[in-house]
């Protein structure tokens, strides 16, 4: 028992050693390459001032310091804080009322649910330049340019045909004897949502919150138009930095890498809902 | 009480006794209930089915029969296209299930997945703005009922599929409904544990008293558990009666087809003079029969219990050569051919492949099959010639075009009248 566990006999080919080391070969040498930006943003942030320059952007830094980032800081801050403002209600709310939508077209279903729902996946393939210069005109006439919550409000709108798809197919898998069931108790449907259908979607809420954080948070063009200088997101302030006269690498690189943490954070910290099995135990055994 | 002893036994009758405070039970009335979904799909036809208060009714009919849509609409999941439904003396055709006083045991149990048992059962109270004191004590009385006082605090996910089931069971019960509606709760158990809980039902059942519609396509549930029984075809009720009632004096083709295992025999044959003969056999026709008088042709019908060895007391004989025999230890199954047309009516092929009985259907012949079913003792050999008896009072005759059954032209009305 003991040694077949320690030397399991394995159905392979001849070739497999062969085989498995070229793999691994082609594959590293892939991720390389898709790691060499990384690579130059990271060495470049960490080299003294005087290093920095084009011509040497491969060579490893004489010294790491992470002095550059304690000073792109202080400028960087009110972009940063206004983006978190930003980033967060709005993709909580947009992935609310993307559940609310998709719980109704998949499970509560209404006469024209069918053309409803195609119409709402539209919204996600209008390119944001065609509607710009109506959008601030119309933001304009509510008073709501200049501050973060008409930002706010078109990410959340802006949001809602990708969450509304997200849950839309997650409630698609989930059984409808578990509605049936929650209607018999008594449940209506915004408390069928509310206690059954929602902390069963944790995973697609998870997958709804990530996307939407990180297209709110890395979009550049709505925070440009419309908001003012006070209520900059941190991509427009990014901007700012890298687009001076003479353009300091290291501080660039440094703040590219600040503003790109949450989104980083996000992800790490919702992925562990991605784990499957949050159904388990709902159904016949 | 062990996880072992648990999983397969309620807790013992006394525990049961005061826990649950019944209601007075409520009777069930559909009249002329229709259900045409979007698409034109016809599920139930014109359906009038009266459940007496305290009652446990059984729906059965084979899959696509429209028994579960028929359960659906009584819990107000699926509209009417016509008709009414009372329960009490409330007409609910047009309330919404959480305004109708149902409880619903599905098929698939259908748990809250993120709710512990005790949230599971609670729900119903929960969502009724029951107060959190009386829903622990409430569901508290229930888990002790049911065995699970232990299993409180888990998940579903962590729960044995019968564990699962009695949960589902605790969620109807707790509510203290008017009407309990079951839609298959056995059929995800195995075999042994559905024969135990099919036990357990029959004495909830009696201790509660609440009104029960039960569905099912397992006959042998539907006649062990229903106190009468529902036989649907198409989604139209066929007959509605006791299980004995429905054994032997079942009103058509297909119910008796239907009812009973092994299936009933059937054989196409003619009568005459008072009598009917296939295969070279004389039947006498009892003289009080419609039947006595006049010619006709008939399907025959002929239990397995009704087929016997001849023992020379005066029974109409058949010379027959076994093709398969089927030991079952305590019976024995016995398949032969008989020289007479095979009959194949439509009812009699839904009511067969709903069973999916595969006695009659392994020899494809367009001679007719039998299945006699005699004690384990009886020395039969496959290829043997041997001499069966059949029992001339337990025949049933229906007419080959309509399939209503001739014989029991009286109990017939009478079963269609017991609605």
């Amino acid at each position: 028992m003991k040694t077949a566990a320690e030397a399991p006999t394995r159905i392979r080919s001849r070739w497999s050693a062969y085989v498995t080391t070229t793999r691994y070969i082609v594959l590293f040498a892939l991720v390389c390459l898709f790691l060499i930006p990384v690579y130059v943003l990271l060495v470049t942030a960490m080299k003294d001032p005087a290093q920095v320059s084009p011509s040497r952007m491969w060579q490893l830094p004489d010294s790491f310091s992470l002095d550059t980032f304690g000073a792109v800081w202080p400028v960087l801050e009110p972009g940063f804080r206004n983006s978190v403002l930003m980033a967060v209600p709005a993709s909580i709310i947009s992935s609310l009322l993307g559940a609310a939508n998709g719980f109704v077209l998949a499970k509560w279903r209404f006469p024209g649910a069918d053309i409803v729902f195609p119409l709402i996946l539209f919204g996600m393939f209008i390119p944001y330049q065609a509607i710009l210069i109506p959008m601030r005109e119309l933001l304009t006439d509510w008073n709501l340019v200049g501050g973060l919550s008409g930002l706010i409000l078109v990410h959340i709108i802006y949001g809602l045909p990708i969450t509304t798809l997200i849950f839309r197919s997650y409630f698609v898998t989930i059984s409808d004897e578990l509605i049936d069931s929650a209607q018999v108790d008594g449940a209506g449907m915004i408390r069928t949502l509310a206690f059954v259908a929602l902390p069963i979607a944790l995973p697609a809420f998870a997958v709804s919150m990530i996307w939407q954080f990180t297209s709110a948070w890395n979009d550049f063009l709505f925070g440009l138009v419309l908001t003012s200088t006070n209520s900059w997101p941190v991509t427009v302030a990014l901007n700012n930095i890298a687009g001076g006269q003479v353009v300091p690498f290291h501080e660039a690189m440094a703040s590219a890498l600040l503003a790109s943490i949450p989104t980083l954070l996000v992800y790490v910290l919702m992925g562990r809902f991605f784990m499957r099995g949050l159904m388990a135990g709902a159904l016949k055994g | 009480m062990s996880e072992k002893t648990s999983e397969n036994q309620a807790a013992p009758a006394t525990t049961l006794t005061a826990a649950i405070s019944t209601r007075e039970p409520v009777g069930i009335r559909l009249e002329n209930v229709s259900k045409r979904f979007r698409g034109g799909v016809e599920a139930i036809k014109d359906v009038t089915l009266a459940v007496a208060p305290g009652e446990f009714v059984v729906l059965v009919g084979p899959s696509g029969c429209g028994k579960s849509t028929l359960l659906r609409v009584l819990a107000g999941l699926e509209e009417v296209s016509s008709g009414r439904i009372h329960i009490g003396d409330k007409d609910v055709t047009t309330q919404l299930p959480q305004q109708r006083d149902v409880a619903m045991v599905f098929q698939s149990y259908a748990l809250y997945p993120r709710m512990s048992v005790r949230g599971n059962i609670g729900f119903g109270l929960r969502m009724r703005g029951i107060g959190k004191d009386e829903r622990r004590r409430r569901v508290e009385e229930v888990a002790q009922v049911l065995g699970l006082e232990h299993l409180l605090d888990r998940r579903p996910a962590a729960l044995s599929g019968g564990q699962r089931q009695r949960v589902a069971m605790g969620r109807a019960i707790v509510r203290e409904p008017q009407v309990f509606l079951m839609d298959e709760p056995l059929s995800n158990l195995d075999a042994k544990l559905r024969v135990s809980m099919r036990a357990q039902l029959t004495l909830l059942h009696k201790r509660l008293g609440v009104t029960t519609v039960y569905v099912t396509h397992d006959q042998t549930e539907a006649m062990t558990l229903g106190q009468r029984v529902a036989v649907l075809r198409d989604g139209v009720l066929q007959q509605v009666d006791t299980p004995q009632q429905l054994f032997h004096h079942p009103v058509n083709l297909f119910v008796a087809a239907f009812i009973g295992s092994p299936s009933m025999n059937f054989v196409h044959a003619t009568v005459s003079n008072g009598a009917a003969s296939f295969a070279g056999v004389r039947i006498p026709v009892r003289p009080d029969s419609p039947l006595a008088r006049g010619d006709r042709k008939v399907i025959v019908g002929v239990r397995p219990t009704s087929l016997s060895l001849a023992s020379g007391n005066g029974q109409p004989e058949l010379a027959v050569t076994p093709a398969i025999v089927e030991d079952l230890g305590d019976e024995r199954f016995v398949i032969f051919d008989v020289d007479a047309p095979r009959v194949d009516t439509e009812a009699t092929r839904a009511a067969v492949e709903a069973q999916a009985a595969d006695d009659a259907l392994l020899v494809p012949l367009d001679r007719a099959t039998f299945t006699a079913r005699l004690p384990a003792g009886t020395p039969v050999t496959v290829g043997e010639p041997i001499t069966v008896a059949l029992d001339p009072d337990r025949l049933h005759f229906f007419d080959p075009a309509t399939g209503a059954s001739l014989e029991e032209a009286t109990s017939l009305t009478r079963g269609a009248s017991s609605r």
